[in-house]
């Protein structure tokens, strides 16, 4: 079987199919270069990802799949795994070499994978729309920073424009150093160095930077989270379940009262 | 001032929590105004509670003051309990700072009656105007209707908030007279009706004209306690069933009654919540709501109260093993969803995944049935020769020792009253 070597984006993968079909390949091992040890008795094919051939893909793709698949396709990418990669090339090939409809069909292992997997990569998605806490700063941007298993950020950005459209707000993801930032207009990609004050470590912004009124707001939030539990029907398990411990750090109703 | 503000809220939001209503889906208000908020589409859980429940809407009452008597209630007037009262501008300042902080979907606002009905419901109704007229707030909000308002005020309510409810409190009149003889079910259904009549005519008028405004596009909801008067499953399943119909509700909730005072009419401070009943109760909901379950096949004369050991489903399956087994291959979708262990969307992808070729029990696995409980009551492709004929009791033994209940620990152990 031949292993291609692709960059890790998805106009890499898409380009990847491209070359399936170019090279006549049978089942090709996809391998994004961050995940890929040389090996000296094996060949193996180098990918370089091109605009024009991905976007062939991709079209090739949305004339058999209706929105909601070409989006689970594209959840499916951000979960970074790399299982994940061998199960997109497999079914975008399944998906072009049937008949339109190919993607009900449970019963294939691919098609199965990209429901599954974009199915998790959903409910991070939708998670972060919960657990993000914003902080007002004393600039007037509201800031939140989080650390998702996958890398949602993209997928975040319709809900919290039209959520927030009379507000600028800014969401950091620390674990892939990249954020976003509407300014009231339009949302755009930012990086930034974190300061001594401002370190990654902090749950939370330190009070020099933010509105004055923000500690009351944390602490009224917090009186509200301890007053409407019922103590008579304590479920830690049913809490935990549904707020996993990962997750906690960015809750500022799970911090300790220290402030 | 901070302190004062934290204490009210202290108060009015531990007053508010016996209102199990969370949900902030269904509505369809987009951000259209470029103002703040958007409460279209599904609801989201911000947190949950360490009891489990989610937080999703900041739930408060404006005050909890109160004429009435209502035993079940904390906020009743005999309570020897410390009084509070929002301004309305204290209400709208919390609600869009912690929206703004994405710590919730919106507001849940009910209140105790002060001075009367229509005194009451004015106040509410100041404030949702102004979150939407003054703050251009798109966010969710479920309004309490007060019992007794007028129409008039009902009307200019639901033309702000998304989702209005009123409670039935207790599942029979006759159990309502006892608790709170100043209430009564007539009383809820007067504005449950006169709301549903207005969104049916506001919607018949959408349909003409297109600038007509949202009239509680979320719909109306209600609650029962239960467990707080010794009415049966059936009669409470059969209450909600009249009202989903008769009222379109969009839910109906299910409280179990956690003794909150001492009154020899009540369980004793203490006892435990009848969670078990409470669950069952949801389930045997959704079975008339999305899985096309009559109300008599669920709860009847021969059958008055729920299983506590098994779902509802399993139960009437076992109760009905005339129609198993099912075979997925070529069953009808009705049939399918009837199986004990196969849930809406799997049943969906099983009637979808059969047009490629016969399903066998690896494919059912991976589609996320319930396999240990649903193999008792399909065929697949590779089925097993089945040798024996079912046998009620002995599925029900074999699926209850490979199941962990999450209740087993917590024996049933709930009061009998009467």
């Amino acid at each position: 079987m031949e292993t291609f070597v692709f960059d890790g984006t998805l106009e890499g993968l898409l380009t990847a199919v491209f070359y399936c079909y170019q090279k006549k390949s049978g089942r090709v091992k996809i391998v994004s270069s961050a995940h890929f040890y040389p090996d000296v008795f094996q060949q193996h094919f180098e990918v370089v990802s091109e605009d024009d051939k991905a976007r062939r893909v991709w079209a090739g793709l949305k004339t058999k799949l209706d929105k909601q698949w070409m989006l689970n396709f594209y959840k499916s990418f951000l979960s970074e795994q790399p299982p994940a990669f061998q199960h997109l090339v497999d079914f975008a090939r399944y998906i072009i070499d049937n008949e339109p409809g190919a993607e009900s069909n449970y019963g294939n292992p691919d098609v199965l994978a990209i429901s599954q997997l974009s199915q998790k990569v959903h409910r991070e998605k939708h998670r972060m729309e919960a657990f993000i806490r914003f902080q007002k700063t004393s600039d007037g941007i509201f800031y939140a920073h989080i650390e998702p298993d996958f890398n949602v950020l993209p997928l975040l950005i319709p809900h919290f424009k039209n959520r927030y459209a009379d507000q600028k707000w800014i969401i950091y993801d620390l674990k892939r150093k990249y954020g976003l930032f509407y300014d009231l207009e339009k949302v755009d990609e930012i990086v930034f160095d974190f300061s001594e004050e401002m370190s990654p470590g902090l749950n939370a912004l330190p009070a020099q930077l933010l509105d004055e009124k923000e500690e009351l707001y944390t602490i009224l939030w917090k009186d509200y989270f301890r007053n409407v539990n019922i103590p008579a029907r304590r479920n830690m398990k049913l809490h935990i379940r549904h707020v996993p411990k990962r997750y906690w750090k960015y809750l500022s109703e799970k911090q300790s009262d220290a402030i | 001032m901070y302190e004062r503000i934290r204490e009210k809220l202290g108060i009015l939001a531990d007053a508010a929590k016996y209102d199990v209503s969370c949900s902030s889906s269904g509505s369809n208000r987009k951000n259209e105004n470029r103002g703040l908020g958007d409460a279209e589409g599904t609801g989201i859980c911000h947190t949950y509670t360490e009891d489990g429940r989610c937080v999703s809407l900041l739930k408060i009452l404006l005050t909890n003051h109160c004429i009435f008597d209502c035993a079940f209630c904390v906020s009743r007037r005999s309570n020897d309990i410390k009084r509070a009262a929002f301004t309305v501008e204290e209400v709208v300042e919390l609600t869009i700072n912690f929206y703004r902080r994405n710590y919730i979907e919106g507001l849940f606002l009910s209140s105790g009656i002060f001075k009367n009905a229509d005194y009451t419901m004015e106040r509410l109704v100041r404030i949702v105007k102004k979150l939407r007229t003054e703050e251009r707030f798109n966010g969710y909000i479920h309004l309490k209707t007060i019992p007794g308002a007028s129409e008039e005020l009902l009307k200019e309510a639901g033309m702000y908030a998304d989702r209005m409810s009123i409670n039935l409190e207790m599942p029979t009149e006759t159990g309502l007279k006892i608790l709170a003889p100043e209430k009564s079910h007539e009383e809820v259904k007067k504005p449950l009706g006169y709301i549903q009549q207005s969104i049916t005519q506001f919607s018949d008028e959408k349909a003409l004209i297109k600038s007509v405004p949202k009239f509680v596009p979320a719909g109306q909801s209600t609650q029962i306690v239960i467990g707080a008067t010794p009415d049966t499953d059936k009669e409470i399943m059969h209450t909600a069933n009249a009202f989903y119909k008769n009222f379109s509700l969009k839910r109906v909730y299910y409280s179990g009654y956690i003794p909150i005072s001492n009154d020899s009419r009540l369980p004793v401070i203490g006892s435990q919540p009848p969670l078990i009943r409470e669950n069952r109760l949801y389930q045997a909901d959704w079975l008339m709501r999305f899985y096309g379950f009559n109300v008599q096949e669920i709860v009847n004369d021969a059958h008055p109260n729920l299983d506590v050991d098994v779902d509802p489903k399993l139960s009437w399956a076992l109760r009905h093993l005339e129609h198993f087994p099912v075979d997925v291959n070529t069953a009808d979708y009705r049939m399918i969803l009837r199986v004990p262990g196969i849930g809406v969307s799997s049943a969906l992808k099983i009637v979808q995944a059969r047009k490629f070729g016969r399903l066998y029990k690896d494919h059912l696995k991976k589609i996320g049935i319930s396999f240990n409980k649903a193999r008792h009551f399909i065929r697949f492709a590779d089925s097993p020769v089945q040798l024996n004929d079912f046998e009620a009791g002995h599925i029900k033994g074999i699926i209850l020792s490979e199941s962990h209940s999450k209740y087993q620990k917590n024996p049933y152990n709930q009061l009998s009253l009467f």
